[in-house]
């Protein structure tokens, strides 16, 4: 079972939390989470180069390192493993994020049981994306969301219990959705006479989901992985639960978390059922196309630093969705590529918003201003996140949103063309709400007196915002790469059985 | 032509932002500022080596047996495939307008490097605060302004578009503690994005139309890849329109044009936001809250000219549609002239000078607007390049003179200069070489240059002719004003406690010197030899009309007149003048109300009207939505709450009712 490296990334932290548990002071506990988190990161980028290996040897298989073990018969229910290249690359977000994650929460009180939820989210998160079995897979999302509702309760600020309450509430309806979608795929996974089963590649070869289930089930499971997703109108969880939420959590929160959502609806929604994808794609269009520009629109005129990335989070996660349903290999490629990017900006922004507000005491943009004098080296990193949300190119921003916009706009349809040029217009307003706060929190004069005796970032922070500066300037310099690997999974499966591209 | 020059070109300024920016703050002033000219001055070699090897060495990649220049791909390197065909490259192609593109750029950045040695410092020589920071985003800037200039498609273009957008707005936001400055460079930035916008989805169309984005193949023959050969057929260009006309059997037509129009006037909506046409000029002027160096480099000579230079690069898809150069013709001159007056009612030097920037580039567009094949063989392209040319010579002069100028007195309003020429000698001179260069005096270069334009106006429209001709009459009358309100007028007053102005140290002086002598000579330069719209050599003189250069510096030489009778010596005249036509000084002077015509839209409505409301909408309908859910399940669970009284009492009563209904309904059913 442990020859197989996937199952690793479920191993070590489950592991971490065993040491945690050891852990009496708060040295061991950076100790533990930072020798874990880089385990982590070492792991994905072997899985990473092992992928490309076995490609390179001309291995066509939809997923790799497949691997199941029954664990409850009955139901035929398995821990079934197997990554393509969209699970890799989500893998090594996470993994990143969760390592820049550990070093953004170096001070935080109550560190041991902070880190044990912080580690058994993403316990829940690796085990998610390696997951090809739908009852596993379901399993893991909840360990992934219930450790939210209490990092949120307990550490966070301002309104927290309402915030966490809300989050994990309207998280849970959409489960609940999910779970009847999953159930429901589940009993019409094989055809008449023959075993059920759980597992996403036998349910594609089996083709059996009728195309009426299909129209019933594909909302289902679009709707309840896109609150995740901050679908249009289920994303208002989003900017409460962002705002009250610790530096590390809205890392992880943001920068994952919400992955989970467009990563799932297309695994699970748009890979299972693509006739009702196909079909159905318009409603889904319209409210992802309202997310992009209406949560730009949005942050506009917020004062909050977190509710405007929350907000900015809903345009952008909207666009992902928007991508996704597209149906086209440059398109979908485009997706995934924002969620990289979008996984790496958003949670540099939470990992600098975290440290602003450790100093300053506050978030409101009104109190704050001129900080690029008092705290230099945060507030160009501060830029350079701005930069890369505004889709500067040479960051991901850019390479993520053209892949989106080329590819959307080679659609046939002339609706698509025109809600294309409707979710084009997100870049002019995201420009504004970015350049707003950065002309008021960073530039002009100094806006409060006490600000003059802040210090700039420490070793700590500064290690964790180079790392996600980097993976963001990576993306952006060598796009064709991660292009390629996310590509390459697009091929054959889905757009065979529609008869397009 | 082997890749390693060009390769370093673009390499050199990109390492140089890079040191600069990560290790510059802990460098000395000194040391970065130097560091950065040796930078931008071996560029500046490799890139005129580039040019002449390309204009002058006669190779057959650059020429043909006939003459014609062709178009010749130095490397193409993939750099993000969207589809097999869909591939955005980053390259470097050499062609006239490239090459000649690569020599401006080079000279006025190498110029600026080196003057702002002396003009970023204080009045005892400190050097300022940021000074690494400022060469560290001048070297980003020029890499982009080349890497613009020498893509190879149009994606790679946008690609350096933004680039260039976002040094100009880390430039002009320099003085960062300063809001104006901060909320001059959030405009420019906005302002040109919203172009920008435009300028994506018309690449959008064109390449979901011809299936590619790069240039050779757009501008010719389609089907056999990438043709060297840039003269355009009319076989194929035909082709090119048939692509689109088969590609779009269903809606080849849009909102009653043709989709290539819409694709073309898309993308120079581009072209208008990055070169400030009517309406969306509003940034420029603002912009020249940046330190003077960069408004000579950026906002005068190289990137406001990008709009242009995107024109022409596309010019033969333009000539497949001329509605869409009328559109080019009539936008260019319509903020011609609008620059024109409202530069005539500036009292700050450098506003001036940006309405006068915006005016010259307004004649590049016409010229191009106006540019056919069979007016003059197409001279109005090459009118338009050597325009685009001369101007940035003589521009970034003007500039570079102003910033002496604000440099010595401490104001840019001329209200505080006066009288100067006598304490500052050398920036006279050059000042006054620049303002004939504009003016369009034989034999400075500008008078060359706006000739053509002008022969090129006359043989497509008599009206754009005498429009534009009266324009360059206004141009002579506001820079002569302009000349005369800081030179002369009246004596400079010395206040106590400062130093008289004084020229400048020989880093300052040096550029000035020498564009000053570009300016002069570079009327002869034998431009039609170099620069064609389809490479085939044009000879200047067989076309040059006498009567068109003597209407011309007739105009010119009569508004210096005005002009030196109204301002030379201190007098009632303006005074008097203003006083006659009210109205006209006070549009002017507030620049037509445009910038209160955005403040309105973008304040009133966009952000009161569209943002606040669906902040609002959010927080109060749809999370009060949710929220009522929640609310709802607290009341029916507060509802229910009773029944779970712990009274035994209560329970057997309940018990007892719903036996008696349960018997009661099975004793109905029973029955």
């Amino acid at each position: 079972m442990f020859s197989n490296i996937l199952i690793w990334f479920v191993v070590i932290p489950l592991l971490m939390l065993a040491g945690l548990a050891l852990c009496r002071d708060i040295k061991q506990i950076r100790a533990v989470a930072v020798a874990g988190s880089t385990a982590l990161v070492a792991l994905s980028v072997k899985l990473l180069v092992d992928y490309l290996a076995i490609r390179a040897t001309g291995n066509t298989a939809p997923m790799l390192f497949t691997d199941s073990w029954s664990w409850f018969a009955p139901l035929n229910i398995n821990l079934a493993v197997g990554v393509d290249g969209i699970s890799v690359a989500m893998i090594l977000l996470s993994a990143i994020i969760v390592f820049a994650g550990s070093f953004a929460s170096w001070t935080i009180p109550q560190p041991k049981a902070f880190f044990l939820w912080l580690i058994l989210l993403s316990t829940g998160v690796f085990g998610f994306f390696i997951s090809i079995d739908l009852f596993t897979m379901f399993m893991f999302y909840e360990v992934a969301l219930i450790p939210m509702y209490l990092l949120i309760g307990v550490w966070g600020s301002g309104r927290k219990e309402y915030s966490a309450m809300k989050l994990t509430l309207m998280l849970m309806g959409g489960s609940a959705f999910l779970m009847l979608g999953l159930i429901g795929i589940y009993y019409h996974s094989a055809p008449a006479g023959e075993p059920l089963t759980w597992n996403i590649l036998e349910i594609v070869r089996n083709n059996s989901i009728g195309h009426g289930w299909q129209c019933f089930l594909f909302p289902m499971t679009f709707v309840g992985f896109g609150v995740l997703g901050a679908m249009f109108p289920f994303h208002t969880w989003s900017p409460d639960g962002h705002a009250s939420a610790p530096t590390a959590v809205s890392m992880l929160h943001a920068g994952v978390l919400m992955k989970l959502g467009g990563y799932g609806c297309f695994r699970v929604a748009i890979y299972l059922m693509p006739h009702a994808a196909n079909e159905l794609a318009w409603i889904f269009l319209i409210l992802t196309g309202i997310s992009v520009v209406y949560g730009a629109f949005s942050a506009c005129v917020q004062t909050d630093l977190k509710y405007i990335n929350a907000y900015s989070s809903v345009s952008h996660c909207g666009l992902v969705l928007f991508a996704i349903l597209m149906l086209n290999t440059t398109a979908m490629t485009g997706a995934i590529m924002q969620m990289l990017s979008h996984g790496l900006m958003t949670a540099l922004f939470f990992a600098l918003i975290g440290m602003i507000y450790g100093r300053t005491h506050t978030r409101d943009i009104r109190a704050m201003g001129g900080l690029m004098r008092i705290m230099p080296y945060l507030s160009v990193c501060y830029v350079i996140a701005g930069m890369a949300s505004l889709g500067l190119p040479g960051l991901s921003g850019f390479v993520a949103e053209m892949t989106i916009f080329v590819g959307s706009f080679q659609h046939t349809d002339m609706f698509h063309r025109v809600f294309t040029i409707v979710a084009c217009c997100s870049i002019v307003i995201t420009a504004v709400y970015i350049l707003r706060v950065v002309g008021k929190l960073l530039f002009g004069p100094v806006q409060d007196k006490h600000h003059l005796e802040l210090t700039d970032a420490t070793w700590w922070e500064r290690f964790s915002t180079v790392t996600l500066i980097v993976c963001v300037a990576a993306i952006g310099c060598f796009p064709n790469f991660f292009s390629n690997l996310i590509k390459f999974t697009f091929s054959p499966d889905i757009f065979a059985v529609l008869g397009m591209n | 032509m082997d890749a390693t020059l060009p390769i370093l070109i673009l390499a050199i300024p990109l390492g140089m932002f890079l040191v600069l920016g990560l290790a510059g703050y802990k460098m000395s002033h000194k040391l970065a500022g130097t560091l950065g000219c040796l930078g931008m001055g071996t560029t500046l070699v490799l890139a005129y080596v580039t040019a002449f090897t390309y204009f002058f060495s006669g190779s057959p990649e650059f020429v043909d047996a006939a003459g014609n220049r062709l178009q010749s791909l130095v490397f193409d390197h993939t750099w993000l495939a969207f589809t097999d065909k869909l591939v955005i490259k980053l390259g470097f192609l050499l062609d006239p307008i490239s090459a000649m593109m690569l020599v401006v750029i080079t000279t006025i950045s190498f110029m600026v490097h080196l003057y702002s040695m002396g003009y970023m410092r204080d009045h005892h020589g400190v050097f300022e605060r940021g000074f690494q920071r400022f060469y560290a985003f001048l070297s980003l800037f020029s890499f982009s302004m080349l890497g613009l200039v020498v893509a190879t498609n149009i994606f790679q273009m946008y690609i350096f578009w933004e680039l260039v957008g976002a040094s100009s707005y880390l430039l002009i936001g320099f003085y960062f503690v300063k809001p104006s400055a901060v909320s001059a460079s959030k405009k420019a930035f906005i302002v040109t994005r919203f172009a920008d916008l435009g300028f994506l989805i018309g690449i959008l169309i064109l390449s979901f139309y011809t299936g590619t984005f790069n240039f050779t193949e757009l501008t010719s023959a389609p089907v056999d890849g990438i043709a060297d050969v840039f003269r355009v057929s009319e076989g194929t260009a035909e082709s090119v329109r048939n692509i689109f006309l088969s590609r779009s059997s269903a809606a080849p037509v849009f909102l009653g044009g043709s989709v290539l129009t819409w694709a073309l006037v898309l993308i120079f909506m581009g072209g208008m936001g990055k070169s400030a046409m009517l309406p969306l000029h509003i940034w420029l002027p603002d912009a020249m809250e940046g330190p003077t160096p960069v408004s000579a480099l950026i906002h005068a000579a190289t990137m406001v000219v990008a709009g242009v230079y995107l024109v022409a690069r596309l010019f033969p898809l333009y000539l497949m549609e001329t509605t869409a150069l009328e559109i080019v013709t009539w936008v260019g001159a319509l903020t011609a002239l609008y620059a024109a007056v409202v530069a005539c009612a500036q009292i700050d030097i450098k506003r001036v000078l940006a309405f006068s920037t915006i005016s010259q580039i307004a004649f590049m567009m016409v010229s191009l607007g106006v540019a056919r094949p069979e007016v003059h063989e197409g001279l109005g392209y090459m009118a338009s390049m050597f325009h685009l040319f001369t101007h940035a010579m003589f521009k970034a002069l003007l500039f570079l003179g102003a910033g002496a100028l604000i440099h010595a007195v401490g104001s840019n309003d001329y209200t505080a200069m006066h009288g100067l020429r006598k304490h500052m000698p050398i920036t006279n001179w050059t000042f006054l070489i620049g303002c004939l260069a504009i003016a369009g005096i034989i034999p400075f270069s500008g008078f060359f240059s706006k000739d053509e334009i002008l022969s090129s106006c006359l043989g497509n429209s008599t009206v754009v002719y005498v429009w534009m001709s009266l324009v360059a009459g206004l141009t002579a009358f506001y820079m002569f004003r302009l000349y005369y309100l800081i030179f002369w007028w009246k004596e400079h007053k010395v206040h106590e406690g400062h130093h008289a102005p004084h020229d400048q140290p020989w880093t300052m002086t040096l550029p000035l010197v020498v564009l000053a002598a570009v300016s002069v000579v570079a009327g002869f330069i034998p431009f039609g030899k170099l620069v064609t719209w389809n490479g085939e050599p044009y000879d200047f003189m067989a076309h040059f009309d006498w009567s068109v250069a003597g209407v011309s510096l007739f105009v010119a030489v009569a508004a210096i007149a005005l002009a030196t009778v109204m301002y030379r010596k201190e007098n009632e005249l303006p005074a008097k003048f203003r006083a006659a036509l009210p109205a006209l000084w006070t549009w002017a002077h507030h620049r037509f109300y445009w910038d209160e015509l955005y403040m309105f839209i973008t304040h009133k409505i966009i952000f009161n009207g569209i943002c606040r409301p669906i902040a609002w909408f959010d927080r109060q309908i749809i999370d009060g939505t949710m929220d009522a859910f929640a609310t709802l399940a607290n009341k029916a669970s507060r509802a229910i709450k009773p029944l779970q009284s712990g009274q035994v009492q209560l329970y057997v009563w309940w018990y007892l009712l719903g036996a008696l209904v349960l018997g009661g309904v099975t004793a109905l059913c029973l029955l």
